[in-house]
């Protein structure tokens, strides 16, 4: 929770992907894990100022470079998020 | 930076010859990112109370208005469904598509824009704006919310932005009114075209190169973004806690429940002492005869027995304005993905299913935000299991007649309570069960994925949830001049018929008596009447015309004339009967309104009939065992 990044690439079928990104899930947006829903999944995140919920095979395919100085209240926490937090190449 | 990223000069399209006068401005579109505000500032500009709530979705089919509250009566304004970009998501959006490039039957082509942008999130609502404004239409841009963008620090200058998007901008608060007059300027200066430079848009449909220009944009004209509403996110760490969250909900909603008996049920009793002298006292007027027979006993029996729960279905409907208006909706389509992921569906489903609480036609209209079209029709075709507001005075009926006045827990949690939470419970799970038998079978696909967009909570305004009330208050008072009126007075007749040496037959041997009597068998294994019976076939109109016919026929009966309805079921049905009859209710589809609704949305009469077929079997089936239970225990 509070962890965030600077999103790098999507990999998704083409129309989610592109609804994804007219949400505000493009290249170089700073991304922020908000909450989870009480059973874990889905999990809210902050982009561009507004609260998506997104269920984990989605934000799986979402690649976010974590920050190395973390700007949340708590360290980043790469381990728990391993799916979201990847650095592309 | 790749060459695809960057943003590409493009020259509108040549308007038409001869560029639109003011006098040519027929048909304005309202378009915007869902929950921008638009059908707040239709609503504005028109006069009209078109449904605003606070979840992206509410609108999803156009409404045409004239502009009434500009002074321009001349004017169409179209408010459309919510849309993120051109490239239709959903089939909500395919509507805004549709009506904007004219393809949509018996609404014209827009021939101006009013797009309606959220001021408090700009960089991101600007991507829309560039396939907007492709389409060449005379737009303007109309940054909503502005209040709350200030009240947050935020900032914009709004001639920058105008020079970048070569449209007129104006800072509105479609809620407080703010900014209006400006639509009004627009429209009548529109014929003053001035020759433009061509306009620097992205290239279309990419929206890599969209979201660039569109913070080059914010950044050019100096927009701070507000700060975020903490408020929201301290809220939504309880509302979405593990243990806190769900539970808060549930104590919320049974205290509804508990409500809806310890201060709505005395109220409608008062209600109808009230009305039962003032139908005496002014019957008094007519002539003994007939005609008294027919305004009392009949029209005015049947009508206020249903006008009675009034109170009630105004608590309910309160409750779920504020569930609405607040933003709290979209948390429990997030709350419940869970569950409708395990029966095949997803969070979206949730919430139509959640606003068919009030009446199933609007939630069957909302299932225009899922995406998947089997998943679509799987929630359509579950959503009359949900137990609607048309169902409430049934039950309330029912349960004052029937279920004693015990309670639990130090009075707090009261027996006929727990009755009406388990009524609700058993539609919210023959809704999933059903839809979990369709999903994996007749509707199977592929999971959708599940995205959604969850507002910033607000405070419901007094206005807008009196507004609810008042609108649905009248709704089910027409209802209940008209439909329900038709009926009992109908079945008034038919129970004084035919007539002997000029008196009424005994109510046994009237026409409606006999027909009663004729379908009796059918329903005496469920512990039926004939009166019940009667009821049945009426309430296949609407629900609530069930409590009118037994008020009607109950009134008609000289044996039971001088007691109350409630007093008179009591006496006439057993206590298995009475049960099995709430539990018919919780599943049959007795509404035309809905099976229309159905075949609109599905585009045929296969699923209504499929559907009423399948929840009247289950609602025999289950009124059968629960008349045998019952009976066996407590009989």
């Amino acid at each position: 929770m509070g962890e965030s990044g600077v999103l790098v690439s999507l990999d998704l079928p083409a129309g989610v992907q592109n609804h994804l990104m007219y949400m505000g899930f493009v290249p170089d947006a700073r991304v922020r894990v908000l909450h989870k829903a009480p059973a874990g999944d889905p999990t809210v995140y902050s982009v561009d100022g507004i609260e998506i919920a997104l269920r984990h095979e989605t934000s799986r395919a979402i690649w976010v470079a974590a920050d190395s100085i973390s700007t949340a209240d708590e360290p980043v926490l790469a381990a728990e998020e391993p799916e979201l937090i990847g650095a592309a190449r | 930076m790749s060459e695809c990223c960057e943003p590409a000069a493009f020259v509108p399209p040549v308007r038409q010859p001869g560029v639109k006068a003011a006098g040519d401005l027929h048909t304005i579109a309202l378009i915007g990112p869902p929950n921008s505000g638009k059908s707040t500032l239709f609503n504005r500009l028109t006069g009209l109370r078109q449904k605003v709530a606070n979840y992206p979705g509410v609108t999803v089919e156009q409404r045409m208005g004239r502009m009434a509250g500009v002074g321009r009566d001349d004017l169409v304004l179209i408010d459309l469904p919510g849309i993120y970009s051109l490239d239709p998501y959903s089939e909500d959006a395919r509507v805004s598509i549709d009506v904007l490039e004219g393809h949509m039957p018996g609404t014209p082509k827009p021939d101006a824009v009013l797009l309606v942008l959220d001021s408090l999130h700009l960089t991101r609502q600007l991507m829309l704006a560039a396939p907007v404004l492709a389409l060449g239409l005379p737009t303007m841009v109309l940054l909503n919310m502005s209040d709350l963008m200030d009240a947050r620090g935020g900032a914009v200058d709004p001639l920058k932005l105008a020079q970048e998007l070569g449209a007129p901008v104006a800072l509105v608060s479609a809620t407080k009114g703010t900014g209006i007059d400006s639509v009004r300027m627009f429209l009548n200066r529109n014929d003053a075209k001035i020759d433009q430079p061509p306009l620097m848009l992205p290239v279309l449909g990419n929206a890599m190169s969209t979201h660039r220009w569109a913070a080059q944009v914010s950044t050019r004209t100096g927009y701070r973004a507000p700060l975020s509403a903490k408020m929201t996110r301290r809220v939504d760490a309880v509302l979405l806690h593990r243990v806190w969250g769900p539970l808060l909900f549930l104590v919320v909603v049974f205290a509804v429940f508990q409500v809806v008996f310890s201060v709505g049920l005395p109220v409608s009793n008062g209600l109808q002492d009230v009305l039962a002298h003032f139908g005496k006292w002014a019957t008094g007027f007519l002539p003994a005869g007939w005609i008294r027979s027919l305004v009392l006993d009949g029209a005015w029996n049947g009508v206020t027995s249903v006008l009675v729960f009034l109170p009630q279905i105004l608590l309910l409907f309160l409750f779920i304005g504020i569930l609405e208006d607040t933003g709290y909706l979209a948390r429990a389509a997030l709350i419940a993905d869970r569950v409708m992921r395990a029966i095949g569906l997803n969070g979206k489903a949730f919430i139509p299913l959640l606003s068919a609480y009030a009446c199933a036609v609007p939630a069957i209209m909302a299932t225009r935000t899922i995406e998947n079209k089997r998943d679509r029709l799987a929630t359509i075709l579950v959503t009359p299991f949900m137990t609607c507001s048309a169902r409430l005075p049934v039950y309330l009926l029912f349960i004052a007649a029937f279920v004693p006045n015990a309670a639990f827990v130090g009075g707090l949690i009261s027996l006929k309570t727990l009755v009406m939470l388990g009524l609700y419970g058993i539609g919210f799970l023959a809704a999933l069960v059903t839809a979990r038998l369709l999903k994996s079978s007749i509707l199977k696909s592929s999971e959708t994925p599940f995205i959604l967009e969850l507002p910033q909570y607000r405070m419901p305004t007094l206005r807008s949830l009196g507004l609810r009330l008042w609108d649905r208050g009248g709704v089910f008072m027409k209802q209940a001049g008209t439909v329900i009126l038709c009926v009992t007075l109908g079945l008034w007749v038919l129970a004084n018929v035919p007539v002997h040496d000029g008196h009424p037959p005994e109510l046994g041997a009237s026409v409606i008596g006999r027909l009663g009597h004729f379908i009796e068998p059918a329903i005496a294994p469920l512990g039926f009447n004939w009166k019940i019976g009667i009821g049945l076939l009426t309430s296949v109109m609407a629900r609530e015309v069930m409590v009118g016919t037994m008020g009607t026929l109950y009134g008609a009966d000289p044996e039971t004339q001088s007691e109350t309805l409630q007093t008179a079921l009591h006496h006439d049905l057993p206590l298995g009967g009475a049960i099995a009859l709430m539990v018919f209710f919780a599943f049959a589809l007795q509404c035309t309104s809905t099976i229309a609704v159905v075949r609109r949305e599905t585009n045929s009469w296969k699923w209504p009939a499929v559907q009423f077929a399948y929840m009247l079997a289950l609602a025999y089936g289950a009124a059968f065992v629960t008349n045998q239970v019952v009976t066996a225990i407590w009989g």
